[in-house]
């Protein structure tokens, strides 16, 4: 028995040190895979950026049949969709985060909502891209020829509306969890002045959660920008760019993931190829600084 | 001064009542979204549907086989990746808070997160089609992997954090080993936390078609070689809905129901098993 | 000699660079209850955690001199072997949540994977059980969760499951400070009976207790072992200055 222990004991040791050492193997894994990513975009974006320079982010023509690349189109999409859902979004966003994070916190109703807000992040975005190309494009079809502008349907204003519901949440859940922050004390103290609801939320909960708010806003920047199969789908894949403001914002286009998704099987030659992986470098660049800020201030916030 | 409150009183009323009505109105295009593809696509799914290949252009009928045992093929390979790989992680990241090591594997998470799906495929098409010299599911499996795995790492990682440290303390004092102590005890304890993340990783995963573009690539036919090109749900969707054909655009509608039920049904269990234990994710 | 079963000489412990045991030496006795106390920083639970080598698992602990069970250096001892023979019972009563009360009591069984049959098995839990004065009370309900019982319950089923490893001592550290006192004076009442068995060693910041149950009593103060004797002649007639003030309760 005595021995049974010892002889036991000696044989776990081996397998703690084991067990230790893939542990941290595992955690490695994920450094690798993040710089194995990095490094794989650079080094094939080096025909690109070698052959084309520094030039080709605001060439204007993407003519790959005449060896012509230049991603200005591309950069345009993506902030024009982005940034036009991310308007669209905020004040859904931000009602949502108030109501679930000040109006009412607990509760079947509260619950209902939260669940199905979270429901909306939930649904495969090719779902949203297919039925908004059956469903939402005739839609903004009609009302497109009734406004005047050539009725595409497909485009930026349809990519951006879908979109805009599409990141929602996560601003929303960011919003809601900072809110229900606020110390009590804080808002007693503006409640025990006089103040109605409205003014403790204008004057003590929005100025008290701004910079999280804003955070939460930046994460849902950093799903529109990635965001690819709904916006592919919607956007009409047009590389031309448009002449008027009106056109631009209702006409079809491209962004940047969506050019990757539709020519990346195509690309026939290197440097066609190597242009596509660039604006993929340049995707990754973006989204990865707008998240790490997102979450810095976030954990900040959650220090304090 | 009677009125002024009264003009206070109102605006705080009507200032709730666009917060209600924004708040609320949000989720009716989600409503909308669901209703149309459950009236869509449940009047394509029958027996027939579940169990044929797509049918070609001009033939009536046909279903989405291939796709549902390709999603399933490469989830099934995806999760055995991404799990082991995870948890363990997870693991680490909980048990060595503080550490150097910790600080950076966390923060290659939080990139992980954020780095969009279509780049993750780009990274492993080079990492495998490329080399392997064709698209295979095993490819798209190694993608959606990638994308499992932030959420299945912050999942146990949380989970861990919200043990007491007196589990692991009583285990170590009865002379249980390190391995042992993680493994049949705080990995158990943890365990409803750590399985709605693995949840919720798939429902995310199985609707995820950008980075299957150039990995998995699609497969009009019924395959279980997991070097060579497989159709999964998403992809199907993306490829019918595209076409100009209206059968084509009925098989869609059929998949996206499926697909769409799958990540409801996910979602549910994960709400169910979290409510049960109690654990905030 | 011969009955000497812990002994320390010029131990010392450390966090990091705080210096939290500073050369203490002593030596314990077979078969007796020795409380340790003093007020709270004052290094006697660190002390108790190196005996069992729980005090380097925290990250930057670090320990010199030597400690030694019997003839063996401790600290050259293979740990997992060294707990296996020093058991440890713990300030709040910390039952495993997924095991029942049966799988709690041969825990340092089934998770170090030590096979046994199934009868040698029922007869341990029950001979543990019994010696820490539970088995009456529970012996219906073995194989409900451990979770489901009183705290002074549960802490009792924590000293059954350090019984079970037939260990040559049990640590304590404050096991009563998370109970009441009906629980409190069940638990005091197995230290008589366990000390039968095996030699008991209690931290307790509760001087009272330790007058109550122990035949010798350690004083710590800012690391230092201060004085080491009999309870009787320690509560009586303390030698060192600062003994006597812990004890007329100058200083807590």
């Amino acid at each position: 028995m005595k021995n049974k222990r010892l002889d036991l004991s000696y044989s776990q040791m081996k397998w703690e040190t084991i067990f230790k050492r893939i542990l941290v193997i595992m955690s490695v894994v994920l450094l690798v895979i993040v710089i194995g990513i990095l490094i794989t975009l650079i080094m094939e974006s080096m025909p690109s950026i070698k052959s084309l320079g520094i030039e080709y982010l605001w060439g204007k023509v993407w003519d790959p049949v005449n060896n012509v690349y230049g991603a200005y189109p591309f950069l345009m999409g993506t902030l024009l969709t982005s940034f036009t859902a991310l308007i669209i979004s905020i004040p859904f966003s931000y009602a949502i985060s108030i109501y679930l994070g000040e109006y009412n916190t607990t509760g079947w109703l509260s619950n209902l909502l939260k669940n199905t807000i979270e429901l909306i992040a939930a649904v495969p975005s090719i779902i949203y891209g297919f039925w908004g190309l059956f469903v939402l494009v005739p839609i903004v079809r009609t009302i497109e020829s009734k406004i005047g502008v050539a009725p595409y349907g497909v485009g930026i204003f349809a990519s951006s509306l879908v979109l805009a519901v599409m990141i929602i949440p996560y601003a929303a859940s960011m919003g809601t969890s900072l809110i229900r922050m606020v110390p009590s004390p804080l808002k007693e103290g503006a409640y025990a002045l006089g103040a109605t609801r409205f003014e403790v939320i204008r004057s003590v909960i929005l100025p008290f959660t701004r910079s999280g708010l804003f955070a939460g806003i930046l994460l849902s920047l950093g799903r529109a920008l990635g965001e690819t199969m709904a916006v592919t789908l919607l956007i009409g894949n047009t590389s031309a760019i448009a002449h008027t403001i009106k056109d631009a914002f209702f006409g079809p286009g491209n962004t940047m993931a969506s050019v990757i998704a539709n020519e990346f099987t195509e690309a026939d030659h290197t440097v066609y190829l190597s242009a596509l992986i660039e604006l993929g470098l340049v995707l990754f660049f973006v989204t990865v600084i707008i998240n790490l800020i997102g979450k810095r201030i976030i954990s900040k916030y959650t220090n304090k | 001064m009677d009125a002024r409150i009264g003009i206070r009183n109102t605006k705080s009323v009507l200032f709730k009542s666009v917060i209600i009505f924004l708040a609320f109105v949000i989720t009716i295009p989600l409503i909308i979204v669901l209703l149309y593809i459950i009236k869509q696509g449940v009047m394509q799914v029958n027996w027939h549907f579940l169990t044929n290949i797509p049918a070609p252009v001009g033939e009536a009928g046909g279903g989405i086989s291939n796709a549902l045992l390709g999603s399933f093929i490469i989830v099934v390979m995806s999760s055995i990746i991404a799990i082991p790989v995870g948890v363990l992680a997870g693991i680490y990241l909980s048990e060595n808070a503080g550490t150097r090591l910790a600080y950076y594997s966390g923060l290659c998470v939080d990139i992980l997160q954020g780095v969009p799906s279509i780049v993750v495929g780009i990274a492993v098409y080079f990492w495998v089609v490329k080399p392997l010299g064709t698209f295979s599911a095993v490819s798209g499996s190694i993608a959606l992997s990638i994308m499992m795995l932030p959420i299945v790492i912050r999942s146990t990682e949380q989970t861990l954090l919200l043990l007491p440290d007196t589990l692991k303390e009583a285990a170590l004092s009865l002379g249980v080993p390190y391995h042992r102590v993680i493994l049949k005890v705080i990995v158990p304890c943890g365990f409803a936390g750590i399985l709605s993340g693995i949840m919720l990783s798939v429902a995310r995963i199985i609707g995820e078609t950008a980075p299957l573009l150039f990995t998995a690539f699609g497969n009009p036919y019924l395959s279980t070689a997991i070097t060579k090109p497989m159709e999964t749900l998403p992809h199907l969707i993306y490829t019918y809905a595209t076409s100009p054909y209206d059968d084509w655009h009925n098989l869609a509608w059929g998949a996206s129901f499926i697909l769409l039920m799958f990540v409801l049904l996910l979602n549910i269990f994960t709400k169910l098993i979290t409510r049960k234990w109690n654990i905030q994710l | 000699m011969e009955h000497t079963v812990v002994s320390a000489s010029k131990f010392n412990a450390w966090f990091g660079d705080n210096h939290a045991v500073k050369d203490v030496s002593i030596s314990i006795e077979k078969n007796q209850v020795i409380a340790v106390m003093g007020p709270s920083g004052c290094g006697k639970t660190t002390f108790l955690r190196c005996i069992n080598r729980m005090h380097e698992l925290i990250p930057g602990a670090t320990t010199k001199g030597s400690l030694k069970l019997y003839a063996d250096d401790i600290y050259t001892m293979n740990p997992i072997y060294v707990r296996y023979k020093i058991g440890m019972v713990f300030q709040r009563p910390n039952p495993f949540p997924n095991l029942s009360i049966y799988d709690n009591v041969v825990a340092g069984y089934k998770l170090n994977g030590l096979k046994m049959a199934k009868a040698d098995m029922d007869h341990i839990v029950e001979k543990s059980l019994t010696s820490a004065a539970l088995w009456n009370e529970v012996k219906d309900s073995l194989h409900k969760k451990g979770t489901f019982l009183s705290g002074g319950q549960q802490q009792r089923l924590c000293i059954a499951r350090a019984i079970a490893m037939e260990p040559e001592v049990i640590l304590f550290d404050e096991p009563t400070s998370a109970l009441d006192p009906i629980s409190t004076s069940s638990v005091e009442q197995l230290f008589h009976e366990l000390k039968e068995k095996y030699t008991l060693i209690i931290v307790t910041h509760n001087m009272q207790q330790a007058a109550r149950v122990s035949d010798k009593t350690a004083f710590f103060y800012v690391g230092e072992l201060v004085e080491f004797d009999d309870t009787k002649t320690m509560f009586t007639a303390p030698t060192d200055v600062r003994t006597q003030n812990y004890i007329t309760g100058r200083f807590s």
